[in-house]
Order: C-alpha cells, then structure tokens, then sequence
C-alpha cells in the first residue's frame, strides 16, 4: 500500500541535508505535480480522483516543508528522532532576548521615524540576514549531532520568522495607508 | 473460457473518441461556453450568430426564458427577471440586502441561500445559474453533435467555499459533470500563455460585471503556478453603473428613494449605455424621463475613479503577497468588459509601467481558456503540455477560546492540500468538542465568514486539556473544504463535506433536481439510470486503459485476470441491471482497484523523477 509518511527528501529523491538546491527542488516538484494531480484524474473514476487529491496535497505539504528554512530545520530534527513542540515556550538565551527586544523597539518606533518605509527596508532585509545566519548555525549542530544545540537555533529562528511576517504586515499597513 | 484481448502496453484496447468537453464562462452579466474544435479553442454562437449569453432569466407567465429575450422583458418586468444571480450565489439574506438598490427583487429568507419570488414561484440563485448553465449546454450539443462529457466551470479566483459550493450544485442541477471549478484570471492565463508560449511572471486583472479579481502567476515550461490572489467579489462594471445611474438621478432631480423597480432598471440601462459610448467617445448626451444632459468622460473617469482605486490597492497588495516588485511582472493582461474602460487602462497602465495585454477579447478570454483546460481533463491531449497549479484565495481556520480565529490554511497555498492541527478540551469532563469553520483573513470570527459548524461526541472523560482532536482539512483541486475530526486516544471519529452555512442541503438540491425533472417531463429513473452508466463507463475505459498499459508490470497474473473479470462485469452490468446495482458494482470495483491505483500513482512518481526510466524502482 502506499506510504504517504515517506521521507520528504526521498520522496522528491534529493539527498537528507540542510542547504538545498531550490531550483532542483521546484522541478522536482513540477515533475511530481504532474504525474499525481487531480488535473491528471479529471476524467477517471471518483475513487481514483481522491486517491489523486491525497497525492497531491501530500507532494505540496512536502514542497512546502522543505522550501522555507525554518519547517525545513525542525523537519530534519524530526527525521533525527526529536519532535519539535513549537508551540511549548522554553528559557531563552537571555542576550539573544535582549537582542530581539532591541529590534521590536526599533520596529514599534518606525512610524515615528522621518523615512520609515527605508527603515522598514532596511529591517526586512537584516531580519533576513539573521535566519540566514541562523540557518548556518543550525546546519554545524546538525551535522554534528548536537540535536539539543540545534533546537535552540530553531527556537530562535522561529522568532526570526514571527518578527518577519509582522514587519510585511507593517509594509502593507505603510503602503496602503490603512 | 473466450480469448482475452489484450493490446500492446501503452495503447487502450478501445481507442477512444475526443471527449465532448467545454469550457464555461458563468458570468455576472454575460455568460459564454467554449470547446476546441481541431486544435482550436472557440466560443459557441447561437442559431443568431451570439456568442453571448446574457446571464438573465426571466421567469414569465408564459415561462422561463434565457438570455436576451429575458433581458428584453426586464423593463416592463423587472421583478420576475433575474440580473446579477452570480451576487447572490453562496450569499445570505444580509450580504444581497447589502448590495442594495443593484437588486430590485422580493427576497425571501430561505434555508440558506435568499430564494427570490417570481412568478413562477420561490427560485434560488442556484436554480437562476443552473438555468443558464442549461441553456449553454443545450447549444454545446447541438453544435458539437452529442451529450457533453465534462465541463470546465470558471468562478472568481476569490470566490469562497460557499460560494464555489454553490457554482457546483448548480452544474449538477443542469446535469453537468464538472471536471474542474477553474478560476477566471487563470483560464484567461491559459489562453493568453498557451497562446504566445509565454514564459516569466504575469498579472491578470479581471474586472467583470460584478467581481474583481487579481492573480500573479509564473509560467514556465507548461506549468502555471499561480503565486498570488487577491480580490473583491462585490466589485465590477454593474458598480460602475449603480454610481453613474445615481449621478444621473441626482442631474434629474429624482429621489432615489422614490422611484420604482422599472425606474431604477431605466436608469441603469442608460448609466451603462453612456459608459459603452464613452469607451470611444469623449462625451455623450444621456436622458432619464424628461431631462437630458451631457456626461463627459472627464466627468465619468471621476465618479468611477474611487472604484478604480480599490481595484490598484488589491493589485498593490497581491503583488507584495506573492513576495514580488511591480517591475518584476513581465505581462499584464486584461479580462473582463469592465476592462474595456479606457480609464481602467491608463489607470493599470500607469501603475505596473507595462501596456497591457488585450489582444484576446476580454470578452471571451475567460471561456476559451476553460476550453483549453477541459479538453487536457477530458484526455483529448496530452496532460504533459500543461500543468495548472492554484491557490486558495482566503484562509480557512477554526474559532477557538475567545471567538479568536486559528488558521489552519493560510490564504495563497497550493492546492490540493491536507493539513491537520490537534486541539484539546478546556473544561474537566468534557465529552463532545463544536468545531467551527471559518473563512477569511480577520482575527476575530465575527469578523469572518462561517463555514459550517459540527460536533464531535464521544470524547473520554477526562481532564481539561486531556483529550487530544485532530481535526483534518481537506481543500481538494476546486477549491472546495472538506473537514474531519478525530479523538486521538478513542478515535471517535466525525467528518463532514462542509455544507455551508448559506449552502443548500441535500434535500433542497433533490426537491430542485425533482422540480427540473417536472419542468422538463423527463423520466427522473431514467435520468439516474443514465447518471450511473456514465460513471460505470467512465470507470471501465479508465480501468480498461490502465490495465493495458500497467496491467502486466505492475500486477501478478493472477491480480491481472482478477480485475479483467471485474471489468467485463462491469460493462455487463453496465448494460442490464438498474442504478442501484450498477451503483454498487462501482463501489465494489473501486475497493478490488485499490492496491492497483496506489501501485500506478506511486509508479507515476517514480517515472516523474527518473526522467521516465523505470529502473531505479527499488530506491522506493
């Protein structure tokens, strides 16, 4: 029968690692979207249009996982036997704290800044700097085993993330004039 | 025993005829269907010449009538001639209230969606767009030769459950298969990439008679990968009218207040005559009873510049959603008879620096990249050259403490997709959980639309936050929701298509199915009857074709013979026995195929990334 909890990177026959190639990644991707989507099933019998829509939308969760560094990182955990609870809040590294309450001070006085959209920029793209560097981090305690070490990079990178989506909610608020 | 006929892998024992399968632009004001005809998609015209369907039925004395003989009738019956039923498809009472003076009809509340009263009694908004659906089916068939086997059906991209859910019962009311619900920006994608070969990121604005939609997509290699969708469904050229209708009221001196339904229809007549003449023109005399006056089309590009700027702000934003700059659109194309407004063009013109494309008329784009689309479906060309890949357009969630919304899909992912999320107990003891449905970006629910709402029973005693549930969404290729719920250390178990709260239900779709079978004195046994054999041959050419060509590698000798019994079953019973027989035989097959189809979809994977070699099998 068919096994829908394979491996994400044996499903899309990429090897088990934490940079990727995404351009590989997103033909892999299209090729595999081609032979299971419902598009391809359109005519075929219900059941088999099901079957196609469980397919799909599995080769999409996968995709989507394997995209974005962050689900990307705390998948790999999972595949080396430590399940990541995000949602369970645990003791920060008190100077990586301070450091994040330095940027949202910066990001709550934006408006009151003379250009905010460059100083929204400018944010944006250090914010991205940051997971970027987290990434790199993580990838050394990856390898090295050190999966405690690494769900701490993760913990940190998904504050990262949370502090990006707001600073794009911003730049809508800006640039809309809401 | 007879000799078995097997044919050479890759070829289907019967080779099978093109597929009779059109697209179909259900449209807020026009409506078209399209089909492809030796290699070449075309709207259908009427035995006048018509391509277009004016989406009005009129419900008379004499009877229902569709299209243009309904909207002549419109001024002298304004109440029994239904315009705009797309704005009221998947809507409540409220939301048609809210579109006020568009809708001059008797509204009454339903079980879900308002039925509207006409002379021919209670009609649903449902049963409006089924009549036409029926009335582009009727001339598909005669001009192909032969009943339809599917249907493309294109909605708004920013449509929502409800209202998608609504489009589709109205199909099967007209007795159509529909083999996708395709979203209008990316059919008019279609026409315009397969068209030109395009390649790069494009932009489609689609400003129709009532809805609005924008979708960024990248094209590459047959693959439209829509990145982004935004919109407004309560947004189009009938907009454009009700404003310039009431500039024209106020020249007149007429109350709006006081005028009747006849009057109100008058005056949107000639507000929509006078934006058509100023598509050319630069300004053009227009009457309402005794006065008359100019309206130039600076005048115009003012009073409609306020519409034009919610349109720029969802283009604005959707770009950003889709993580791109304005000057990384490569193409910008146009859809829409609202977009015939030379205002709208400048105005998109200016914003994304690129002229847009219109060299498909705006008017048929729409239907003829349905076509394209339901002959790939259909199996009429091979499904290799092209790849469509969607999004949802809102965020579906669940209300949890608080009346606050948790997402559970965000808007603009992928579709098909599946994705679960474990919710607990609050209170000691508690045994049944009400899940909530909710759709839409807010985060609050009372600020969102509700879906559906069920329960689940039968959950162990336990503490507060004891139980675990894991409730399930499943968005499949039409865009539509279907949710389950299951109790982790019992399995108690509770899953539901979601009916919408402004849906119909089951029972109100069979009444109008019974009512349309009356309407048209066909045999409602026979119809179900024929239903079943359709699906029973749809079944066997595509077990018959996947046998022939995986049969042999993928199934032991004795598997193989199994289901080629079942097949020849199949087609037997197919041919004597009633609907509910025929109805069962599906089902069994459909379980004896099982382990088969999940052998071919895995294999389909495997080739997909060996580039077609076989070889690497055991790497799985």
């Amino acid at each position: 029968m068919v096994d829908l909890t394979q491996n994400y990177f044996e499903l899309f026959a990429l090897p088990v690692s934490c940079q990727l190639d995404q351009q590989q990644l997103a033909s892999q991707y299209r090729a595999l979207q081609r032979a299971v989507h419902p598009d391809r099933f359109a005519d075929d019998s219900e059941r088999q249009q099901r079957l196609s829509v469980q397919y799909a939308s599995f080769v999409n969760e996968a995709f989507n996982t394997l995209k974005q560094p962050l689900s990307r990182a705390i998948y790999l955990l999972r595949l080396a036997g430590r399940d990541v609870d995000m949602e369970r809040n645990t003791v920060m590294d008190v100077q990586f704290l301070m450091a994040q309450m330095e940027l949202r001070d910066e990001v709550s006085e934006l408006k009151t800044q003379a250009n905010p959209e460059a100083e929204l920029e400018r944010l944006m793209s250090q914010v991205d700097d940051d997971i970027t560097a987290c990434l790199t981090k993580f990838e050394q305690h990856w390898r090295a085993q050190e999966l405690e070490q690494a769900e701490t990079i993760v913990r940190q990178m998904q504050f990262m993330v949370k502090l990006a989506a707001e600073l794009k909610q911003l730049e809508s608020k800006l640039l809309d004039g809401e | 025993m007879a000799l078995l006929q097997i044919s050479e892998p890759g070829q289907t024992p019967e080779p099978h005829q093109a597929k009779r399968a059109v697209g179909i632009d259900l449209g807020t004001t026009n409506s078209l269907v399209a089909t492809v005809r030796s290699g070449v998609a075309q709207t259908l015209a009427d035995i006048d010449g018509e391509h277009i369907l004016p989406s009005v039925v009129h419900y008379g004395a004499q009877g229902v009538q569709v299209g243009f003989p309904a909207r002549a009738a419109a001024l002298d019956d304004p109440h029994n001639t239904i315009f705009s039923a797309k704005r009221m498809m998947g809507r409540g009472l409220d939301d048609v209230a809210a579109l006020g003076g568009l809708l001059p009809y008797q509204l009454v509340a339903g079980a879900g969606m308002p039925q509207i009263e006409t002379r021919q009694g209670l009609v649903s908004p449902v049963e409006v767009s089924a009549a036409i659906l029926r009335e582009l089916a009727a001339r598909a068939q005669e001009t192909i030769g032969g009943d339809l086997d599917g249907a493309v059906i294109t909605v708004p991209a920013y449509f929502d459950d409800a209202q998608r859910q609504a489009t589709k019962d109205a199909a099967r009311l007209a007795g159509l298969k529909v083999y996708r619900l395709l979203n209008e920006p990316t059919a008019a994608a279609v026409a315009y990439g397969l068209d030109q070969g395009g390649e790069g990121v494009v932009a489609v604005y689609d400003l129709g008679g009532g809805t609005f939609d924008i979708s960024i997509l990248r094209l590459e290699k047959g693959v439209f990968e829509v990145l982004a969708t935004g919109g407004d469904t309560t947004l189009g050229g009938d907009d454009m009218d009700h404003l310039v209708a009431l500039w024209l009221l106020q020249q007149a001196g007429v109350d709006e207040s006081t005028i009747d339904a006849q009057q109100q229809r008058m005056a949107m007549v000639e507000a929509c005559r006078a934006k058509e003449a100023l598509t050319d023109g630069a300004e053009v005399d227009v009457y309402f009873g005794q006065w008359h006056g100019t309206l130039s089309r600076a005048q115009f590009n003012e009073l409609v510049d306020s519409l034009i700027d919610r349109t720029i702000r969802a283009f604005k934003r959707t770009i950003r959603d889709a993580g791109l700059k304005v000057g990384e659109i490569d193409e910008v194309v146009m859809v829409g008879g609202s977009t015939r407004v030379p205002r709208v063009r400048e105005r998109v013109e200016s914003f994304s620096a690129r002229a847009p494309l219109t060299s498909i008329d705006p008017d048929k784009v729409v239907a003829v990249g349905a076509a394209l689309q339901a002959n790939v479906l259909a199996g009429n060309k091979s499904a290799e050259d092209m790849l469509l890949l969607d999004v949802i357009p809102l965020s579906l969630g669940l209300e949890t403490m608080g009346g606050l919304m948790e997402k559970v899909i965000h808007r603009n992912t992928t579709i098909p997709v599946s994705r679960a999320q474990e919710f607990t107990t609050y209170k000691d003891g508690q045994t049944a959980m009400v899940i909530h449905v909710y759709q839409g970006e807010r985060e609050l629910i009372k600020d969102n639309r509700s879906l559906a709402h069920f329960e689940l029973r039968g959950i162990p005693s336990m503490p507060a936050g004891g139980a675990k549930v894991r409730v399930t969404f499943q968005v499949d290729a039409d865009g539509l929701l279907s949710v389950g719920a299951e109790e982790l250390s019992t399995g108690a178990k509770s899953s539901i298509q979601v009916k919408p709260s402004y849906g119909l239900g089951d029972a109100e779709i069979a009444r109008m199915l019974h009512d349309s079978f009356a309407h048209a004195g066909d045999d409602r046994d026979a119809r179900a009857l024929r239903e079943q054999q359709v699906e029973a041959d749809r079944v066997a050419e595509a077990l018959a074709a996947a046998l022939a060509k995986d049969g042999q590698s993928l199934l032991s000798k004795k598997e193989y013979a199994l289901l080629l019994a079942d097949l020849e079953n199949l087609k037997q019973c197919r041919t004597t026995a009633d609907a509910r027989t025929i109805a069962a035989e599906i089902d069994r097959i459909g379980k004896a195929t099982e382990e088969f189809a999940a052998r071919r979809m895995n294999q389909g994977i495997r080739q997909a990334l060996s580039g077609q070699k076989v070889d690497d099998l055991e790497k799985f």
